[in-house]
């Protein structure tokens, strides 16, 4: 019966994970390119070759690394700074809890090009009108500064994630240790940092490995407001990945590419799951 | 510490200005959107922006008509709502199992299902595409809803497992001592108690495929576009836009952001998978 029961769950994610990789790891090592059917064949460690000298490749590598060490660093930080200061009760805590959760149930074009264009353009924009009134030069987001761009977009949305998930570990706190404190005078920095923050590590590891499995491919908003550019500035491993296999049509170099982005992924996954697996235990 | 109503001491102001100030500040861009949205398009581009103006309703009929709204709404709905269902007729199932009858190997599968949700999309993209084009799927919503619920099945049976966990065993154990069949024991005591949790997973995960990009923008086009997809058609500017621009947006989020509000507890557990609560 259990086995019955089971078994639909099971055998999907099981074809679901399977497949996949396995074609993956087949493509990558085959010539497979739409364009030029003639040729066939084992390809050994071409693709691979191929992909690791593009000079793209190791721009992507650390443009992936950097959007996500930034995104998961403001959010983090912000995250905990908001949940912190609505920790405690003051009028109106429920609407500000939900416009600050507000941005993470925007869906990605939207957010990006709600930010491409009314916030980030340089004539018209808001952040212009801010700069303008403040006596400063507006700038040209999007052309001069790509990547941090993109960085501000995805925070905006992780940021209410981080906060959220937070604000509820921080609600599960025990009241009476956190007053008993506060009678043997305890300062603020001394509760959070003998009582809070030990509290919020486990908490904190898990937004960040959530974070990191997303935005490791991060697409949507690099393919609707840069393209990835200018240049190679903003690309990163996923729309690189992407522009190989359906802008240049190589599916082989594009699954070895994919193939370093799943490596990837399961270095920090690995951590993820033994965070969670103990709390399985418990 | 019993004196619940709270005077307005300073630090307490001080408290109230700040959330009130970040959260205002973080959801302005939405009210940006929200009043463009109801601009004529010289309006919307007006510098310094304007606060009052007289509402237009025009921008939506522009919408609806020019990129068929209904079409990729239509498409969203379907694929969303599909998706969910057909992962909660999975997943119960599943949860159901592993919390009421868990063997040894329960909590190596709940890793093991968990760790299929870090396969990187990317990584998946061309094999699916290759499969899809093969079976001639491309572009359809049934592409859209299998990939929709394979994504998010993990996190449904998570959720639901914790849900049911909670479940006092007790309860079945006197439904079967009463002679209830599995079916009866289901009617009319699973799905009484456990329904909070088959909702709220429901919501989170319909807002998750609602709002999916990556495979919605790369399988589906034309036919099966959803929101997401219409979107990118809004990315280039064609003269002034930006009130057609914000309508759209509006039209595209407003449901599901609602949604959301209500599923803002489920979202901790659910894409925690019940690691914080």
């Amino acid at each position: 019966m259990p086995r019955l029961l089971l078994s639909p769950a099971v055998i999907t994610l099981l074809i679901w994970m399977v497949v996949p990789l396995a074609l993956t790891i087949y493509f990558s090592s085959i010539f497979y390119n739409l364009m030029q059917p003639d040729s066939t064949g084992f390809a050994g460690w071409m693709n691979y070759e191929f992909m690791i000298t593009n000079p793209a490749f190791s721009d992507a590598i650390i443009n992936t690394l950097v959007l996500l060490a930034s995104t998961v660093a403001i959010t983090v930080i912000g995250g905990l700074a908001i949940a912190l200061l609505i920790n405690e009760t003051f009028p109106g805590r429920g609407i500000v809890r939900l416009l600050l959760i507000s941005p993470f149930f925007v869906m990605p074009t939207v957010n990006a090009l709600l930010w491409k264009h009314m916030m980030m353009n340089p004539i018209y924009g808001v952040l212009a009108q801010v700069w303008t009134f403040f006596g400063l030069t507006p700038i040209n987001w999007l052309q001069d500064l790509p990547l941090f761009s993109v960085i501000i977009m995805i925070s905006w949305q992780w940021l209410p994630f981080a906060c959220l998930i937070l604000m509820t570990s921080l609600q599960s706190m025990d009241r009476e240790q956190l007053e008993a404190a506060e009678m043997d005078g305890a300062n603020y920095w001394q509760k959070f940092r003998y009582m809070y923050l030990p509290h919020l590590a486990r908490p904190i590891s898990v937004v960040i490995m959530i974070e990191v499995i997303f935005l490791l491919s991060v697409f949507a908003e690099i393919f609707t407001t840069t393209n990835g550019g200018p240049g190679t500035q903003s690309t990163n491993l996923a729309y690189l990945i992407f522009n190989e296999a359906l802008q240049a049509f190589d599916i082989g170099v594009a699954s070895a590419g994919a193939v370093f982005a799943i490596i990837l992924a399961n270095i920090v996954a690995i951590f993820l799951i033994r965070i969670i697996g103990k709390n399985l235990e418990k | 510490m019993s004196t619940k109503k709270s005077k307005w001491t300073p630090a307490l102001i001080a408290r109230t200005a700040a959330a009130w100030g970040i959260a205002l500040l973080l959801f302005f861009p939405l009210i940006f959107m929200g009043f463009t949205a109801f601009k004529t398009e010289l309006q919307a581009i007006a510098v310094p922006s304007l606060w009052a103006f007289e509402p237009t309703l025009e921008n939506f009929h522009v919408v609806n008509e020019r990129s068929d709204y209904v079409q990729f709404a239509w498409n969203s709905v379907v694929t969303s709502v599909v998706s969910t269902v057909l992962g909660l007729l999975i997943a119960a199932p599943a949860a159901y199992s592993m919390a009421f009858s868990p063997t040894k190997g329960t909590n190596g599968l709940l890793l093991w299902m968990l760790s299929t949700k870090f396969m990187p999309a990317v990584g998946a993209l061309l094999p699916i595409y290759v499969i899809f084009q093969q079976l001639g799927l491309l572009d359809t919503k049934t592409a859209l809803v299998i990939i929709f619920t394979m994504m998010n099945l993990p996190i449904m049976v998570w959720m639901l497992y914790t849900y049911f966990k909670d479940i006092p065993h007790e309860i079945l154990e006197a439904a079967r001592m009463d002679g209830a069949s599995v079916w009866q024991e289901f009617r009319h005591v699973l799905l009484p108690l456990g329904i909070g949790g088959l909702a709220s997973t429901g919501l989170l995960c319909l807002v998750l495929a609602w709002n999916e990009a990556f495979w919605a923008l790369n399988l589906g086009a034309a036919d099966a576009g959803t929101l997401a997809t219409m979107m990118v058609s809004y990315s280039s500017p064609e003269g002034l836009f930006w009130a057609k621009l914000s309508a759209a947006s509006l039209m595209a989020i407003a449901p599901i952001v609602v949604i959301g509000w209500f599923s803002q507890k489920q979202l901790v557990q659910g894409l925690t998978f019940g690691a914080v609560k």
